[in-house]
């Protein structure tokens, strides 16, 4: 079992990951191309200044409102993008398969980063469950994102420290890092990719084409 | 997704309610679908599908926050109660969805983009609201104001079924106007190469002519060579491009153009006007197929900021007493206008008090995105909607609130009464004509 899926399962996630995101990429770009608007306006300079505005913590007004979503959020996603890349057991993995290898995180720090990855999750879960614009807007399928999302690394903690069941543990590990790969071309996990474009083409008609800003 | 509670008061719009009564289900799903295919592309599709469902744009909406936080208010519940709905059941929706959605997109959103810059992702909630606004205009569910006033446009290319004769009167009745200010002032018709068109918006010759005098006097002063249409086209302002009809929306649009052109004239110059701008600047022509008009359309603020900063307006004496302003969402948001408002404001004004939240972050009126000429039946639910302003001017100690926009005029002056501020509310170029200095030659 541990083999098939740390062997097959992992190219099959990997490749609808990068496969899918591709073509959602590409499908987007292809239906935004039909409307008038969209590519005309685009513009590099903006986009570049939008993104840097809202890509860096407390760079806009709104992110110095609202202090605690803000550090809550940055914190959850940079740990997310990071732990993942990082860890010293993901590249000893790398390295037994392809022979390479980079800098990985000492392995308090990336303990705590999965720890603040989980709080965020908790975070996210306690407004979906009690701030009232949230909830009304929240299903069933918010709370299994979230699920998909917390997964990989809960499994990943208790695996790494043995807490129990190791063996098993592990394999749903493996399982859960594998469902959060193809779930993100294919739900709403897709902002990843997505919200590079609509910020881009936002902060370009506000900039490019209103003159105005947009944050 | 458990349905949003919405208490609403009952309102009676007779076109909705008839249109309501009408609608069959087969219609509804041939127009909601066939929008969604052909009218809407990468933008409406990658919004739904990035937006991650986190509330932040409620914090933005003045509609939201005026109403005690209440949660159907909020931006992405707007979007839930229209554009998810309508996608998640395909079109098959019956017609009291749809007067719903017409409710949400016509009377509880200004389209002013202020969400669009709380949302994280700028997910552009305003372009989903006027799709949901195209989808109920071809199912003919509008306001019955609102869609009276398309009619004016699509009949005499006015807002305000202004005829023919009764332009050219009122045109010439507000040059003598005029005037009475600067004796050698003339207000030229259909004078052909003119370096500048003046336009104006539907409402103007209606009922508050006396900018039109105001102006002929400030040509004057300023020494600028104009003109103005006696034809129609000389309308810039545009219900329909709110009312989702975009053909009659451009079709306006093309006329005034087109009218400039005919008068080959080097720019437009416009009155004070936020969603005219906007129609004539960007929506119409975009629609058109131009990134921007052929002939360069000014808004009233850069043209009174050129005009001051170059000295060719000089300010006699400025206006007393702590004065506040409006930032229309259509011309400093959406066009970046902020700062030159601010150093006119600062020119006229001995103590300017500015509002805060400010400029680009500055609250919609609620009136603007066609919702004040959605008219007197909705007229209760658009002021109540709008505490957080009364609060905002209340802040300024201010005695007079400048507008540089229509619909942000009669707004405020609805929230003015109902609030009791005992603020005045004027145009810029009401204040100009008090503080500018004529020089001696062309006193009376």
């Amino acid at each position: 079992m541990y083999e098939f899926v740390s062997g097959p399962l992992v190219w099959i996630a990997f490749i609808i990951f990068i496969g899918g995101s591709l073509y959602r990429i590409y499908y987007m770009l292809s239906i935004s191309k039909k409307e008038r608007v969209v590519f005309p306006h685009m513009s590099l300079e903006h986009s570049l200044a939008s993104l840097v505005h809202w890509v860096i913590p407390f760079n806009n007004q709104y992110m110095r409102k609202r202090p605690i979503f803000t550090i809550a959020s940055f914190a959850f996603h940079i740990c997310l993008i990071f732990t993942p890349i990082f860890l010293l057991a993901h590249v000893i993995l790398w390295d037994e398969s392809w022979n390479i290898s980079w800098w990985s995180l000492p392995e308090g720090v990336a303990d705590w980063m999965t720890i603040i990855v989980i709080a965020g999750c908790i975070f996210f879960l306690y407004r979906r469950l009690t701030d009232p614009v949230v909830k009304n807007v929240t299903d069933g399928s918010d709370y299994l994102l979230l699920a998909i999302t917390a997964l990989p690394f809960i499994t990943g903690f208790i695996a790494y420290h043995q807490l129990f069941a190791y063996k098993t543990i592990l394999i749903v590990h493996i399982l859960a890092g594998e469902l959060m790969l193809i779930a993100i071309p294919f739900t709403r996990l897709s902002h990843m990719l997505f919200f590079v474009f609509t910020r881009s083409y936002f902060g370009s008609e506000q900039g490019h084409v209103k003159h105005s800003k947009d944050w | 997704m458990k349905p949003t509670i919405a208490k609403r008061e009952l309102v009676v719009d007779d076109a909705m309610d008839q249109c309501a009564a009408r609608l069959t289900q087969e219609q509804i799903e041939k127009v909601v679908n066939g929008v969604f295919d052909k009218e809407t592309g990468g933008r409406m599709w990658t919004y739904v599908n990035t937006c991650i469902h986190c509330g932040l744009c409620a914090e933005s909406c003045q509609w939201y926050l005026s109403n005690d936080k209440d949660v159907s208010y909020a931006p992405v519940t707007k979007v839930k109660d229209t554009i998810w709905e309508l996608l998640s059941k395909k079109g098959k929706v019956d017609a009291a969805c749809i007067k719903r959605c017409a409710e949400i997109a016509f009377t509880e959103c200004n389209l002013c983009r202020r969400c669009g810059m709380y949302c994280p992702f700028g997910i552009d909630i305003p372009y989903m609201l006027l799709m949901v606004r195209r989808i109920c205009a071809k199912l003919e569910m509008v306001p019955l104001y609102l869609q009276d006033t398309v009619h004016s446009h699509a009949a005499t290319m006015n807002q305000m079924w202004v005829k023919p004769d009764e332009w050219i009167d009122t045109l010439q009745w507000q040059e003598e106007e005029g005037q009475g200010y600067v004796p050698s002032a003339r207000l030229p018709l259909e004078k052909e190469g003119a370096e500048i068109m003046y336009s104006v918006i539907g409402p103007e010759p209606k009922f508050l002519a006396q900018l039109l005098g105001n102006i002929t006097a400030i040509m004057k002063v300023a020494g600028l060579d104009w003109t103005m249409p006696a034809t129609a086209g000389w309308d810039n302002s545009n219900m329909a491009m709110y009312s989702g009809d975009f053909e009659i929306m451009a079709r306006v649009e093309r006329l005034h153009h087109e009218t400039a052109q005919r008068l080959k004239v080097k720019k437009i110059v416009m009155g004070e006007c936020g969603h005219a701008f906007r129609g004539a600047e960007y929506d119409g022509p975009t629609w058109m197929g131009w990134m921007k008009p052929p002939i360069p359309i000014v808004h009233a603020i850069s043209f009174y900021y050129d005009l001051i900063g170059s000295g060719r307006i000089k300010i006699a004496k400025k206006a007393e007493g702590p004065i506040t302003v409006q930032d229309p969402c259509n011309v400093i948001r959406n066009a970046g206008l902020g700062e030159k408002l601010r150093y006119i404001m600062n020119a006229v004004c001995e103590n300017f008090v500015d509002v805060t939240p400010n400029k680009r972050f500055n609250y919609c009126c609620n009136a603007g995105g066609g919702v004040i000429n959605c008219g007197p039946p909705w007229r209760k639910k658009r002021v109540e909607g709008n505490k957080i302003k009364a609060e905002q001017f209340k802040r300024t100690g201010a005695h007079t609130i400048v507008t540089p926009c229509h619909n942000c005029r009669s707004g405020i002056e609805d929230i003015v009464d109902k609030y009791k501020l005992g603020m005045h509310v004027k145009f810029f170029s009401d204040i100009l004509m008090e503080v500018m200095e004529i020089p001696e030659d062309l006193q009376p």
